[in-house]
């Protein structure tokens, strides 16, 4: 058996604490030990970005991070995105522009695209593509993603004018 | 298998305890998380070092001092160290790039190591157990390494003076078919006086291209200048097939994208 080592987060706002087995990868423990299974299990290698979360402000992929690294961190995944009931800017224009088919790779390309816009709220067609570099998508082709991301941006700034 | 974590605050405990045989360092995880998660059987324990001097770049007068936990986004941002930005930027995605750092990179099996790919052209000398060596000596006996690296150094190049080239089939980012560090230095005529070219996925890692160094010595960077360094650059390399490309691709293409870097 492993053994069990105490985690403590916050979890999209929220202080969250739980015993995870020691050397298991922070995918593991959102999804099977806090209940968030926005972050998804692609590969488990880093290469499809399903399970890219935001950790203290930084762009990871869970499947890579040992939980227990992140003790004290603050981490983000996209069910902590809605508030109250209202879908955030980028989870809305990806449902209003298609950009979501069977939706795997969804959580990860909106953690993705909200890293970016909360660091350039007004980002080109070439940092959106930059950004959303290590998600892959099977299914869209792309460019819905891209034009959402573009689309949340500018609804973002009518929001901020 | 269970695994488990163990975090030192030295970089001496976390050497000590990295000589049991089933332990690995963690540096960003990226090689060695993966690892874990595909069933690698030849490591139970994870060793880490939380000294935060790990995680620091330091410039002092024209020498640059990166900590092995330095991450590939920490160079991109870095204002002082654009012209190696390049390099740090050739590294996986946006993700991928806040968690790979310079240590894991210098143990990247080949398609990897662009990163390692740089710093051999710098001439870099890497502080490992204690001891400070060059980068060609570290490269050479990385395998056998059982000792934490604390950190790299090299000299600021002159402006202009060093090139960098990842080549690879998915834009913008993607596995490398080849990549190229180049540091040389040129009299006021322009006639090269010292190169260093450095070669990635040429090999199982970094390797350097020593004919076409010595080709270049006395030199113009002009079509005529470099021929004899394109036509000598693949001299003793051993290009590694994988999915992005075959050995014999890696080898007939090296040239071109040479020139290619050299005539820029
Ligand atoms: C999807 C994906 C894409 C990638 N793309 C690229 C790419 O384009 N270019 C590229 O170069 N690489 C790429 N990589 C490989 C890898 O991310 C980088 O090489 C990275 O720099 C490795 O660093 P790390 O800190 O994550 O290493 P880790 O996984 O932590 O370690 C790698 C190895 O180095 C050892 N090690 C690490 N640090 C130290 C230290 N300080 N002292 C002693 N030993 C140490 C570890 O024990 C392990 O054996 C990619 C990886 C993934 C998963
Ligand atoms: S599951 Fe983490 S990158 Fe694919
Ligand atoms: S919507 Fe299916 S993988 Fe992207």
């Amino acid at each position: 058996m492993a053994k069990k080592v105490p985690l403590q987060i916050t979890l999209n706002g929220e202080e969250r604490a739980e015993f995870v087995e020691s050397g298991s990868t922070l995918l593991t423990a959102l999804r099977d030990r806090f209940d968030d299974t926005s972050p998804k299990g692609g590969c488990n290698q880093g290469t499809c970005g399903a399970c890219t979360v935001i950790i203290d402000g930084e762009l990871r992929l869970a499947c890579l991070t040992l939980a227990e690294m992140c003790d004290g961190a603050s981490v983000q995944t996209t069910s902590g995105m809605a508030k109250g009931g209202v879908l955030h800017p980028l989870q809305r224009a990806f449902m209003e522009g298609f950009a979501a088919q069977c939706g795997f790779c969804t959580p990860g390309m909106i953690m993705a695209a909200k890293a970016l816009l909360d660091r350039v709220p007004n980002p080109s067609r070439d940092e959106v593509i930059e950004a959303l570099a290590g998600n892959i998508c099977r299914c869209t082709g792309y460019e819905p993603i891209i034009n959402a991301v573009l689309e949340a941006a500018r609804a973002n700034s009518h929001n901020a004018a | 298998m269970p695994l488990s974590l163990r975090s030192f605050g030295t970089v001496e405990e976390a050497s000590a305890a990295l000589k049991a045989p089933n332990a690995r360092y963690l540096g960003g995880g990226t090689l060695v998380v993966r690892a874990a998660n595909e069933g690698d059987l030849t490591f139970d324990t994870f060793v880490r070092a939380t000294d935060a001097r790990l995680r620091n770049i330091e410039i002092t007068g024209s020498t640059v001092t990166l900590g092995a936990s330095v991450t590939m986004a920490q160079i991109v941002k870095h204002p002082a160290l654009a012209f190696l930005a390049p390099a740090a930027r050739a590294v996986g995605g946006p993700a991928i790039r806040n968690m790979a750092s310079v240590g894991g990179n210098l143990f990247a099996p080949a398609p990897y190591g662009d990163f390692a790919v740089a710093l051999l052209a710098l001439g870099a000398r890497v502080d490992v157990g204690g001891k400070t060596v060059d980068i060609d000596r570290f490269l050479a006996t990385r395998d056998e390494s059982r000792d934490v690296v604390s950190a790299v150094h090299f000299e600021l190049p002159k402006e202009g003076a060093f090139r960098f080239a990842k080549v690879s089939r998915v834009k913008p980012k993607g596995v490398a078919v080849l990549s190229i560090g180049a540091l040389i230095e040129q009299d006021g005529a322009g006639a090269v006086k010292a190169a260093r070219i450095a070669l990635g996925c040429m090999a199982d890692r970094p390797m350097r291209a020593k004919a076409a160094e010595k080709a270049l010595i006395g030199s113009m960077l002009t079509e005529d200048g470099i021929a004899g360094a394109a036509a000598t650059v693949g001299e003793g390399t051993e290009p590694i097939t994988d999915p992005v490309a075959s050995a014999w691709y890696r080898a007939e293409v090296l040239p071109v994208h040479l020139r290619r870097l050299l005539l820029k």
